[in-house]
């Protein structure tokens, strides 16, 4: 097979772009330990930090690695209901009964995130 | 609407040719004719060493699948009204060898079925006296999508994986050993473990779910996976944790 398998039709590409946004879940990874150090480093180090976060290169790519990390989330929550069977009374519980509690909890715990970090 | 479409067939014979080549073929336009009896007008009408498997005509028997316009299909169900005006590209299934035309070489295939015991293995048979074993409509809920299966092998031609590696077990092998895992009347899925654990097994599918999207009868090979790939996960951590419980 050619390594441009994937670029023919569009479902082999979606699911590239979904096997892609691994790097930018990384990529989040990697900022959030910078900052830790940053914050152990002291004030200065994590104004330093700060600014070079603001700056329109690492905004840019913030914001497309957000874009990714949405779509990663969105198309895993979509395809839970293929891989979790809950039967209840011998019933299989529809798609939408598995995939809502994951928007639930994503709600949830972005609301407590920024609740603590906006000094709630 | 036009009266006839055209046909770009696939056509290879191993005595002449060295490589695959497309033959042209104009047929009638019916509302009521699918690709197969396009097909089947070709070799009856216009070119009789056209050759391809099929049976049924009604979706059943699993043997007309081909490639239609680059995605893996089921000729006996696709109208040729909806891939008017044409043409249509009838190709052998893809990432299997070729016999000749149209026909695939399904021994791979068949070979990877034969592998997960798809059958009803019994630890110990009960005597005839003892009457059938009995299952209720529940517990046949839990398996019956997965033995809907026809064996017409469109997931795997619709499988990157499967293309990129072809000591892939594959998704509708895969399905029918879950088909059979699940079946309250089974107890063979410690001889299916070994060879779905295997890397070549459930974790060399990565999700791409072409294979439920391309199947006919609804299987959902993908899901099938996706599960027993939970199930084996469990598994080996109940076994990690508390090696002295028996499987």
């Amino acid at each position: 097979m050619p390594a441009s398998w994937w670029l023919g039709t569009s479902n082999y590409l979606k699911f590239m772009l979904r096997e892609l946004t691994c790097i930018f879940v990384a990529y989040f990874v990697v900022i959030t330990i910078l900052q830790i150090r940053a914050v152990n480093q002291g004030a200065e180090a994590y104004a330093e930090f700060q600014t070079w976060l603001a700056s329109p290169v690492m905004l840019a790519l913030s914001a497309l690695a957000l874009l990714f990390v949405v779509y990663h989330t969105i198309t895993w929550f979509n395809v839970t209901p293929r891989a979790i069977v809950v039967r209840v009374g011998g019933k299989r519980l529809s798609d939408a009964a598995i995939i809502a509690p994951n928007y639930i909890a994503w709600i949830v715990i972005s609301g407590l995130v920024a609740w603590l970090v906006l000094g709630g | 609407m036009a009266a006839t479409i055209n046909l770009e067939v696939t056509r290879y014979s191993p005595e002449s040719d060295t490589e695959p080549r497309t033959q042209e073929y104009e047929v009638p336009l019916r509302k009521e004719w699918v690709v197969l009896d396009a097909l089947n007008y070709v070799k009856n009408e216009l070119d009789g060493s056209l050759s391809f498997r099929w049976s049924c005509r009604m979706g059943v028997c699993g043997s007309c699948g081909m490639m239609v316009n680059g995605e893996p299909t089921l000729t006996c169900a696709a109208f040729l009204t909806s891939y008017s005006p044409g043409p249509i590209r009838v190709e052998p299934l893809r990432y299997f060898p070729v016999v000749r035309d149209l026909v695939i070489d399904m021994s791979d295939f068949l070979e990877k079925l034969q592998k997960v015991n798809p059958w009803v293995v019994r630890e110990e048979e009960k005597p005839l006296s003892e009457g059938e074993y009995l299952q209720t409509p529940e517990q046949l809920d839990t398996f019956k999508q997965f033995s809907m299966c026809i064996n017409c092998m469109l997931c795997y031609s619709a499988c990157p994986v499967y293309g990129l590696d072809e000591s892939f077990i594959g998704p509708a092998a895969i399905a029918l050993a879950q088909r059979y895992n699940l079946d309250s009347r089974d107890e063979g899925e410690s001889q299916r473990l070994e060879v779905l654990s295997q890397h070549e097994g459930i974790w060399d599918c990565t999700f791409v779910g072409e294979c439920t999207k391309v199947c006919p009868k609804k299987v959902d090979p993908a899901g099938a996976i996706q599960q027993y790939k939970i199930t084996a996960t469990k598994d080996y951590f109940k076994s990690l944790l508390m090696p002295w419980g028996s499987k």
